[in-house]
């Protein structure tokens, strides 16, 4: 079983390293794995610009999602669990979610350079887009899919509403939340790179990393560069999951 | 017990009467005919009829959960005023939260009313011992059996110190053996707590095996048909002449009046 679960990958490496070496595959185009894996080391030792190193662009980029994921969180989780809760406040806020949600977080590009310049705050900002209507929307849905039985109960036991928000809404919305907070967290960090590509003050960040090696045509860079962010990618999504199962035992 | 003053019925409805707008503006649905209905203290009610006749809007509207169109409640000769601690409802589907423990799910009720929490705590373990639910103080309703989930309602319930308890079928998705077992269970609390218990079933055994008094309830629009008295000692045998005579008279009646539809006489069968 576990073989057969890395069969095809490993022969898509080894045959796509046998193209290469056989120059079938051009390596300015599509390096080959091991050129791929000299690269990821020149990025850890030499870095990307030169003396610029890999884990602080990792740092970087990571504060910065940091930063725009937990404003989202912050501001996503007390707000869809009002919305969810209250019918007049959905009333009242839904319209503006629905007006907002389908822009691309990407097409706040430029406005965002405009309102707080290049660097952390305008990929902050981004980020916290990106983020934001899925932990909301996710939420809302948690509140909404609550068994009415539930707040019956909380009724008879003389509970007043603050009882029911904080002792039926709040953890019965929890298992929706910790979905809104991995989509959330996952297009943060899409968007992150995107927001990168248009520049960054602190010559940090896995975008800038990226650009500048297709600046000076290291093919092997933007190639180890991208699997970076995908393997951090993966490891957010994880440590949110063993979160997830650490607060909600009762699931 | 010295019975100078008179003592107040534990529950009264007078008159008590709900109907719905119908839709469209249609013409109204009436659910409940004007009832008028007496529980002395610590009584046993039980309440049979058909599915959907509105016993459960009725258990709702004793509980405050939805308004009479008319009509009063009085709760141990106060007029009901929802506000304090005098009902307490048990739901078929136990209505456990989730996220709560068993612990948890009992004192909730305490927890509501700012109990401290050693004093809660106090109160719950000693529900635990008492229902038999050692060792799974800790444990989250999805890891219990059906019947020790209800046995951790009806302790939550029991803990906010209720004149009455509303039951609305609340043994209804249990197994037979089971539902035998708590139904003895339940008895053994009332008898021990004295508290008085309106009792909603369709299930005639178990009516005839718990109450002091059982009432007839007919199709919707509700109205009391019929009302038995059960003057048997507990514990009965559920298969003794005197109650399968009576468990078959209000069958009877049931049948007679049409209230039992064939349909729900079969249904009934199946359950046992």
């Amino acid at each position: 079983m576990k073989i057969e679960r890395y069969l095809v990958p490993l022969l898509l490496i080894v045959s796509w390293q046998g193209l290469s070496s056989l120059g079938i595959i051009g390596g300015n185009l599509l390096p080959s794995p091991v050129q791929i894996f000299l690269g990821f080391k020149d990025l850890l030792t030499v870095g990307m610009p030169p003396g610029q190193l890999l884990h602080n662009h990792c740092l970087y980029s990571l504060i910065r999602v940091a930063l725009g994921f937990a404003l989202a969180a912050l501001l996503g989780i007390p707000l869809g669990l009002l919305i969810g809760w209250s019918g007049r406040i959905r009333i009242m806020v839904s319209p503006v979610i629905e007006m907002i949600r389908p822009i691309p977080p990407l097409a706040w590009i430029p406005i965002a350079i405009l309102w707080f310049g290049i660097g952390m705050k305008s990929a902050a900002f981004i980020i916290f887009l990106g983020a934001f209507f899925p932990i909301v929307l996710n939420t809302i849905s948690g509140a909404l899919s609550i068994n009415p039985i539930f707040f019956e109960a909380m009724r008879t036991l003389n509970a007043t509403p603050a009882d029911i928000f904080f002792k039926v809404v709040v953890p019965g919305s929890t298992p929706s939340i910790f979905v809104g907070l991995r989509i959330g967290v996952g297009i943060g960090w899409m968007t992150l790179v995107a927001a990168e590509f248009t520049g960054v003050k602190s010559g940090y960040g896995l975008g800038y990393m990226i650009m500048t090696a297709r600046d000076i045509q290291r093919p092997d860079e933007i190639i180890a560069g991208m699997l970076v962010i995908g393997v951090i990618g993966l490891l957010i999504n994880h440590v949110l999951k063993i979160l997830e199962k650490k607060i909600i035992r009762w699931q | 017990m010295a019975v100078n003053q008179q003592i107040a019925p534990s529950l009264e409805l007078l008159g008590l009467t709900k109907a719905f707008d119908g839709e469209k503006g249609g013409k109204t649905v009436s659910v409940l005919h004007p009832l008028t209905l007496k529980i002395e203290k610590g009584q046993f009610v039980s309440i049979i009829g058909p599915s959907g006749c509105g016993k459960t809007t009725l258990l709702k509207i004793i509980a405050g959960l939805e308004n009479p169109s008319a009509g009063q409640i009085f709760i141990d000769g106060n007029k009901a005023t929802h506000n304090k601690n005098r009902i307490g409802l048990v739901f078929q589907e136990y209505a456990l939260f989730p996220w709560r423990t068993t612990l948890q799910n009992m004192e909730i009720g305490l927890e509501i009313q700012s109990v401290p929490k050693a004093k809660r705590r106090a109160a719950a373990m000693e529900y635990v011992r008492k229902f038999g639910l050692e060792g799974f103080e800790d444990s989250y309703p999805r890891q219990l059996s059906g019947g020790m989930q209800q046995r951790v309602a009806i302790a939550r319930t029991l803990l906010t110190d209720p004149e009455v308890v509303l039951m609305d079928e609340p043994f209804g998705s249990l197994d037979s053996q089971t539902r035998n077992h708590m139904q003895a269970f339940l008895l053994d609390v009332w008898q021990s707590r004295k508290v008085s218990i309106l009792f909603v079933t369709h299930n005639v055994d178990e009516a005839v095996f718990l109450s002091d008094r059982i009432i007839v309830f007919s199709k919707r629009p509700a109205r009391i048909t019929h009302e038995f008295v059960v003057p048997w000692p507990r514990p009965r045998d559920r298969t003794s002449l005197e109650c399968n005579t009576l468990r078959r008279e209000i069958l009877e009646t049931m049948a007679d009046t049409g209230n039992l539809p064939q349909r729900r006489r079969g249904a009934e069968d199946e359950r046992k």
